[in-house]
């Protein structure tokens, strides 16, 4: 979190990118004012949506939406209840697919990109729900985010001992770097339906990792948590974008966090666009106000 | 014209025979549209109704009671046998699963089939009794437009209205009633109906007494067509197609399904059989449903569920 | 006191996802197989008790082992997988039946000429082998509406795989070799020229067959693809937007699913019975593994063996204990009493432990790790 000159309170000089397999210069925060997204990074959009019109069962859900996420930046879609907060992340993911508008990914048009395309181009998320397999302890949930990269076929698996085995204790090795990373190695052999609901969280929030993402959505990640939890859960965002380079867009209800977090903000409100900018402007602005933020009246 | 008489025949029958197999296929769309379960057993109960029945009226008419008499006393036996077994299912089976998933509760009905054939054999015997409860001669309609005219069995008339009475009643009751817009509720949540009041237990007890009556029901038809006796419980079996085809949730959409598979089923043996071997309405029905899954996964009159994660 | 954990350390990745971790357990399990493969040949051999007649080996080992393996498919299918599947039976149909096709020499006339197409008779264990390779691709075949369907829709698609082959290989004549019973007669199994022909013989094949596939099968089921096939059952939506396919999840399941039922009743017609008919593999055989794999544990594979030995244990049971008792029981009655108990036992796991005899034995050995220590 950022104190009263915006410079970085926490020192993150000494963590290891999880799984990068290799040591790395990490980044450190410059002194004097904090970083910008406009100011730190020069690389451009990594995705682009305009005019989104998005309607199913009669529902108007998006109408008329246009925003980017630049590459390297955190990025918050924040708005009341029911704004359509979750159904842009779903169309971001391509889970759904808009009937209006343009969705450009990495330079290149893709409104029909199917969830399985996202997911191997670099896009992850987490889920307002916690949408981790019940039935599988915390590692096998993470092991799953792996699935992408694994390259062994079916006769080599079912013989395991060789290639396949090389490949699974390589990606073991993958998982618990990020384990490590997110401190939950003591659970990790338990049932993840066992598991409080911060934990459950958390271990999501590494399965989404364990795909190498380079984009990650990320929907109320700190729902439900408390002061300590939430505290957690920020460092690590804050680490995965600065340390990682994963471009982050978030859903999130705690102003707080949002204010502090985000390099620009989305506010959403009943399907339409309302305000974009950094958080000094949305905060300011009287629209938003009126619809979320609250005024005295 | 003979071809065309045989067609109108054949349809004729087949309509006939569908909406039998609609009568076991309500048993299902109750108990569904009531707790979510599917209910494996049904075929089961259709086979321990028509026992008690059937073993109590021939028990009573020897000992010298009147035929009316021994009928009726015997409708009252079965139904009451039905509705004990139901008491027993909520209790012992049900009331233990609550909130479980589909799966489970569709193995447990599996389990509670077994216990169900085995039982009622066991109780009541295993041979073939035949059942005399509806006129089985047949009329001769249309004898002047088709020579020889058309073949009508009444019992599959009699059957025909019976499900329509069956249809009006239970709309009404799901439609227009509160006990039929808790049962609605009780499907779609059931921890949550629970938490607003709403008597699970009894709800169940009540929604199962009234599929083994419907059971009790289809019995006497289909008792009177083939005797009751175990193969009946294959029945079960032969009203999955009919459920797909119609929506597991839907009364009306239950006797469109049993109408297009009886109908499809009797044209595809007399006309298709013969070329590729005969024996065809074993698996047609089930293959008309899968390619009705295929194109429609809830079914013809099944509700969508929209994926929301 | 005996059966803990402490003092073993794993000090690689390699040693943590080894099949048992405990020394203890690789003790059991290297006893077991001993016995197996050692033992109950030597004392079926010297005649020994309890195998001083065929009847251990030919009515209780023999068709523990190849359903077991059946089990371990379905497993696979339904455990792992969560697709619900009420057709295994045709699958092994098909295993057995196209082996014995394979066995026998295949003459399918073609329109160009009137020789067509002609295979002589392969070796019975490539037969059977092949026998699994075809029930793999029907399995594939009919797992393509799983992509579109789910859950109790999937298994009355299933039911239709069901009838549809008991019909084909009740009508179609080519298949039995056109004989007028309809039953067969498999080929005579040998191997590498050595003829398998005493119970004891077919005893060794069945349990290789059946280690070897529990070995491969257990090999998927904790690597990459097991994981994909949990999260496919677990959620399938999320599985998908992380990146797994659901497509080849699912059809690979079935696939191996298949394969490995097709292969189990391959070994049911050649190494068990000798000679069937369509009837060996209908509906009730479905269910029949159904409810093994319930019973023993979806999701396990030891379980698949619980499964499988119990059920066909209880029947003798059920048959020897009344007449120990000096009750004379008629077989139709103990057909009912089968019926009754089997019912009530799936409910009663279903209430108390939907996770199966699997689950149970593994509470058992928690509290074995602390015997005789209350806590």
């Amino acid at each position: 979190m950022r104190d009263a000159t915006g410079r970085d309170k926490m020192n993150i000089a000494n963590v290891k990118r999880p799984y990068r397999g290799r040591e790395e210069e990490v980044f450190e925060p410059e002194p004097g004012d904090g970083a910008r997204a406009s100011d730190k990074v020069t690389a451009g959009q990594i995705f682009r949506l305009e005019n989104i019109g998005l309607s199913f069962g009669g529902v108007q859900a998006l109408r008329d939406v246009s925003f980017d996420i630049r590459k390297g930046e955190i990025r918050a879609i924040i708005g009341p209840n029911g704004a359509g907060k979750t159904s842009m992340l779903n169309v971001i993911n391509g889970f759904y697919h808009p009937q209006r508008g343009i969705v450009e990914f990495k330079g290149k048009r893709r409104n029909s990109m199917g969830p399985y395309f996202a997911a191997k181009e670099g896009i992850a998320r987490t889920f307002q729900n916690v949408a981790l397999f019940k039935g599988m302890t915390t590692l096998d949930n993470i092991m799953t985010g792996r699935a992408l990269k694994a390259r062994q076929g079916l006769l080599s698996q079912a013989i395991f001992y060789g290639p396949a085995r090389r490949e699974e204790i390589m990606h073991r090795e993958a998982v618990e770097r990020i384990i490590e990373f997110l401190e939950i190695e003591h659970i990790r052999k338990a049932t993840v339906e066992k598991l409080p609901y911060g934990l459950q969280k958390r271990v999501e929030l590494g399965r989404a990792l364990a795909m190498e993402p380079e984009l990650l959505l990320l929907d109320e990640p700190m729902a439900g948590m408390n002061l300590e939890e939430k505290q957690d859960m920020c460092r690590f965002i804050l680490t995965i974008n600065r340390s990682f380079g994963t471009t982050i867009a978030l859903i999130e209800h705690d102003i707080g966090v949002v204010l502090d977090l985000s390099d620009r903000i989305v506010v959403l409100d009943h399907g339409q666009k309302i305000a974009d900018g950094s958080p000094q402007e949305v905060q300011r602005d009287e629209k938003v106000l009126e619809a979320y933020l609250g005024t005295v009246h | 014209m003979i071809f065309i008489g045989q067609l109108v025949e054949v349809l004729l029958g087949g309509l006939l025979a569908g909406v039998l197999y609609s009568l076991v296929a309500f048993g299902f769309v109750l108990i569904y549209k009531a707790s979510r379960v599917f209910n494996f057993a049904q075929g089961a109960m259709v086979l321990l109704a028509g026992l008690a029945l059937v073993r109590a009226s021939n028990f009573l008419s020897s000992s010298g009671a009147p035929l009316w008499l021994a009928t009726l006393l015997g409708l009252m036996f079965a139904g009451a046998i039905m509705v004990a077994c139901a008491w027993l299912i909520e209790r012992l089976v049900l009331r233990q699963l609550i909130n479980q998933d589909g799966l489970t509760l569709f193995m447990a009905t599996i389990g509670v089939t077994f216990i169900m054939e085995g039982a009622s054999q066991l109780v009541f015997g295993s041979d073939v009794y035949p059942l005399r409860f509806y006129p089985t001669d047949s009329w001769f309609l249309f004898e002047g437009a088709f020579p020889g005219g058309v073949l009508v069995n009444k019992l599959d008339v009699w059957g025909g209205l019976i499900a329509g009475l069956l249809v009006a009643l239970l709309a009404v009751f799901f439609s227009r009633t509160k006990a039929g817009r808790a049962l609605r509720a009780v499907a779609d949540d059931h921890a949550a109906a629970q938490s607003i009041g709403i008597p699970i237990g009894w709800i169940w007890f009540v929604v199962w007494s009234a599929a083994g009556l419907i059971a009790l029901v289809a019995a006497t038809v289909w008792g009177t067509k083939l005797g009751v006796q175990y193969s009946i419980t294959f029945l079960a079996l032969k009203a999955l197609p009919v459920l797909i085809i119609g929506g597991f949730t839907s009364i009306p959409g239950a006797i469109i399904g049993g109408l297009i598979v009886g109908a499809g089923e009797k044209l595809a043996e007399v006309f298709l059989g013969p070329q590729i071997g005969g024996g065809i309405e074993y698996w047609f029905a089930y293959v008309v449903a899968l390619f009705v899954l295929l194109v429609r996964p809830q079914g013809l009159f099944g509700e969508r569920h929209i994926a929301r994660i | 006191m005996l059966y803990r954990e402490t003092g073993q350390f794993k000090s690689s990745y390699a040693e943590d996802i080894a099949i048992f971790p405990l020394y203890q357990d690789r003790v059991a399990i290297k006893l077991l197989l001993l016995a197996a493969f050692l033992l109950i040949p030597f004392l079926a051999k010297f005649q020994i008790w309890p195998l001083s007649t065929d009847y251990l080996l030919r009515a209780i080992l023999i068709p523990f082992l190849v359903l077991s393996l059946a089990a371990i498919g379905v497993n696979v299918l339904v455990g792992y997988c969560g697709q619900v599947s009420l057709g295994s039976g045709a699958f092994m149909a098909i295993g057995a039946y196209c082996a014995y096709k394979f066995g026998t020499g295949i003459h399918l006339p073609a329109f160009w000429s009137e020789a067509g197409i002609s295979i002589p008779p392969i070796s019975p264990l490539l037969a059977i082998l092949l026998g699994g390779a075809m029930s793999a691709v029907a399995g594939i075949l009919f797992g393509i509406p799983s992509l579109r369907i789910k859950g109790l829709y999937l298994a009355v698609a299933t039911l239709a795989a069901q009838f549809f082959f008991d019909w084909v290989f009740l009508r179609v004549k080519w298949f039995t070799n056109y004989t007028p019973s309809g039953s067969v007669n498999a080929p005579a199994l040998s191997l590498f020229g050595y003829e398998l022909s005493t119970s004891v013989d077919r005893y060794c094949l069945c349990l290789a067959s059946v280690t070897l596939g529990a070995f491969c099968v257990k090999n998927l089921v904790r690597g990459n693809i097991g994981r994909q096939w949990m999260a496919i059952r677990d959620m399938d939506i999320a599985a998908e937007l992380m990146g797994i396919r659901p497509y080849y999840a699912k059809l690979s399941a079935f696939a191996v699913s298949s394969f490995v039922i097709g292969i189990s009743g391959a070994l049911w017609g050649f190494a068990h019975l000798g000679s069937w008919e369509p009837l060996a593999f209908s509906i009730d055989r479905s269910l029949q593994l159904l409810f093994m794999v319930i019973i023993g544990g979806m999701g396990s594979i030891a379980g698949s063996f619980l499964g499988a030995g119990f059920i066909l244990i209880l029947p003798i049971l059920l048959e020897t204990v009344p007449s120990q008792f000096g009750l004379p029981v008629s077989t139709e009655v103990i057909a009912h009493l089968q019926s009754i108990t089997f019912g009530g036992l799936i409910c009663l796991l279903l209430i108390k432990e939907p996770r199966g005899f699997a689950r149970l034995i593994a509470l058992f050995r928690q509290k074995i790790r602390l015997w005789p220590f209350p806590h």
